[in-house]
């Protein structure tokens, strides 16, 4: 199994459907990846910087008021929530940020769909003094404000992009043209396990610091390995980083969890590996949301940060081998959990973290009392809270918070589109 | 037999013109009239675009021809239609992204096409690393590769290139996407040279060439030159005349620019 992803493929899936132009890239990061990802000038640097910039280890934190409340296994929290910008994004900015500059990259690139990624891309490219360009959906530059912001005031310039339906999937195929165009002096630090080899797999060695702190950090709290990992997938890049120490070891379960959107049945949803096909996209074979002729659909997720229509090849390959279970929540589902995670455990997580909250209730209640879950918390939820708002019906100007009645399969989720978008 | 086909379009003397349409550009009808305008013009190969709609090898000129098409209910079907209409006249090439073909499923499509009388294939996101039993499965259907090479490509991946290739090589003459640029870029002859000597197949020339002067200097080298964007914003702004006018004008330049090298 791992052999195979050293080739770019994980299974059939992956590999390197780009223009040639790009080929020598790809080689050329992958050649700079097995000559660093082990010297220890570099890895030192990687830790120093984990642990001073970023603030690794994230801590484990045991969720002792939900526990009580879902009446079945122990609930973890893994605070990737608490890593320096708000979200696991920064582990993999931060490797690639050393591979670039080793390779003398002047000038890095990203695409961004919450802004997350962009985010923390601007941050690393800022710590190392090198020219930033974030491409953004132009719809996305509007829903997310706030990040775009935060992207300027760290020097990155932001490309707004009016192609195609405007958002993460045209964000992609935006900065794979500049980097096509711009190859020699340009790094293009993808947001997650997708895109062509190597990196899904270089994103996925970036993100497993996730897994392996978990793994110590079990030991130490519970004295051994946690009987399940959930985590949300959009892209997939914190579940591939939470799960990929614990693949194939027996007793741990593994769970995706995909955003259902407005429901799988509407066919808005973010839902490609329990809905997708075979099919090619940006670069990797996997599963992707398509029409019967081919064309890519757009996703939809009151989370941007799911709102992606592939899943990266490693998840597609997990799931056909049984080494990994996924399952998809609705936007109402993940709202109701942001409130539940909000008001038990004084924590707002971000409404990708949500999906794997909500579904976390029913691995707990699966596995019973006395076992150990450990849930990613992924991201914190501020750059959520307006959409959130909106869509509970919290006006800031009362005193009184208060939660709008929501049955399921009604309207909160698209309210929470309207005015977003 | 449509392989051998393909070929012939090239040589005999004279640089083979590849122009570009976009299937379902600027409509269903109206990419009818532009195949047959540019062979009007004297095309000696029609390249037919497939619409897809995250084409990252293509810039925003033929990207927003390509949303236009999907937008007109352009697909597969329609531009296999397309092509059997001008295929009896001159050899036609598809340009399209593997997902299309994959999604038809390899065989099946590789059939029809071959059924609608398409000659040849350029794939831009599938590099020769990814081929593999395509290659065997088209030559058995009769439908030739054009594979890509980029200035980027080094002498190895070159060679493999020209190997695969039983239709033509598709020269890439920068390293970027495809788009409207006024003169050659250095880099795009010096690829051609590179070329020639590791492929028995015609060497053809695009991405970026864009007026007269570009296409006299590519074809000192190249045996054939492909042009999309120009076509397509010409197109956008005046019809298939206006490209098929502008295409013909290429055609004389390469005429009188052929008999001043004959020393006429």
């Amino acid at each position: 199994m791992r052999q195979k992803t050293e080739t770019g493929y994980f299974g059939a899936f992956g590999g390197r459907y780009v223009p040639e132009t790009l080929i020598h890239a790809l080689e050329e990061l992958e050649g700079a990846y097995e000559r660093y990802r082990d010297e220890p000038g570099f890895v030192g640097e990687l830790d120093r910087l984990a642990r001073d910039f970023v603030g690794r280890p994230t801590p484990l934190m045991f969720a002792e008021r939900l526990t009580r409340e879902w009446g079945g296994a122990n609930v973890w929290f893994k605070r990737e929530d608490l890593a320096h910008t708000g979200a696991h994004k920064i582990n993999n900015t931060l490797g690639q940020i050393l591979l670039a500059d080793r390779m003398g990259k002047r000038r890095i690139i990203a695409e961004t769909g919450a802004g997350q990624h962009g985010v923390a891309t601007a941050t690393v490219a800022a710590l190392y003094g090198k020219e930033c360009v974030v491409y953004m959906g132009d719809e996305d530059t509007r829903r997310q404000r706030l990040n775009v912001v935060r992207m300027k005031l760290l020097g990155a310039e932001v490309v707004p992009v009016m192609s195609g339906s405007r958002t993460l999937k045209d964000a992609v195929n935006e900065a794979i043209r500049d980097w096509v165009a711009n190859v020699e002096d340009t790094h293009y630090i993808i947001g997650s396990v997708v895109g062509p080899a190597p990196y899904p797999r270089i994103v996925r060695d970036f993100q497993a610091v996730i897994g392996t702190e978990m793994e110590s950090q079990g030991r130490e709290r519970f004295g051994g390995d946690p009987d399940a990992v959930v985590a949300c997938v959009g892209a997939g890049s914190n579940a591939i980083g939470a799960f990929y120490p614990f693949v194939g070891r027996e007793g741990v379960r593994l769970v995706g969890v995909e955003a259902a959107g407005r429901g799988l049945a509407t066919g808005e949803h973010g839902a490609s590996l329990a809905e997708g096909k075979l099919g090619v996209l940006h670069g990797a074979m996997s599963y992707v949301l398509q029409t019967d002729g081919g064309q890519i659909r757009e996703a939809h997720s009151i989370s941007a940060g799911l709102d992606y229509p592939a899943t990266g090849p490693e998840h597609a390959f997990l799931k056909d081998e049984g080494l990994a279970e996924y399952a998809s929540v609705t936007d109402e589902e993940a709202l109701e959990a942001l409130v539940t995670c909000s008001r038990l455990e004084g924590i707002i997580p971000a409404l990708e973290t949500a999906h794997a909250l909500s579904y976390a209730e029913k691995v707990a209640k699966e596995l019973g009392s006395g076992k150990n879950m450990i849930i990613n918390i992924s991201g914190r939820g501020d750059k959520d809270v307006e959409v959130a708002a909106d869509a509970l019906g919290i006006d800031a100007r009362e005193a009184e918070v208060a939660t709008k009645e929501v049955e399921p399969g009604t309207t909160s989720a698209s309210e929470a589109d309207e005015v977003s978008s | 037999m449509s392989v051998g086909r393909l070929r012939g379009a090239f040589g005999g003397g004279r640089t083979a013109l590849v122009p570009y349409l976009t299937g379902g550009y600027p409509t269903l009808e109206g990419a009818r009239e532009v195949g047959e305008a540019y062979l009007e013009a004297g095309a000696d190969v029609v390249e037919i675009g497939v619409p897809f709609s995250d084409p990252l090898a293509d810039g925003p000129t033929i990207q927003d021809t390509t949303t236009r098409a999907l937008a007109n209910g352009a697909d597969l079907d329609y531009c296999l239609g397309l092509a059997a209409g001008f295929a009896d006249r001159a050899p036609v090439v598809f340009l399209l992204y593997y997902n299309v073909i994959f999604a038809r499923g390899v065989q099946e499509f590789l059939r029809e096409a071959a059924e609608a009388g398409v000659s040849g294939l350029v794939i831009p996101d599938l590099p020769v690393d990814e081929v593999g039993e395509f290659a065997e499965l088209a030559a058995g259907a009769g439908v030739a590769l054009c594979p890509l090479v980029a200035p980027t490509s080094t002498e190895e991946r070159v060679a493999r290139v020209g190997e695969l290739a039983t239709g033509f090589v598709y020269c890439v003459s920068v390293a970027g996407v495809t788009g409207v640029r006024d003169s050659l870029p250095p880099g795009a002859v010096e690829l051609l040279r590179r070329v020639r000597p590791r492929t028995a197949a015609p060497v053809a020339l695009g991405f970026g060439i864009g007026s007269e002067r570009a296409a006299v200097e590519a074809a000192a080298e190249a045996d054939g030159i492909i042009i999309g964007s120009k076509l397509m914003r010409l197109v956008g702004e005046g019809g298939p005349e206006r490209a098929a006018g502008w295409l013909r004008g290429v055609r004389e330049a390469l005429a009188a620019a052929s008999r001043v090298e004959a020393g006429g």
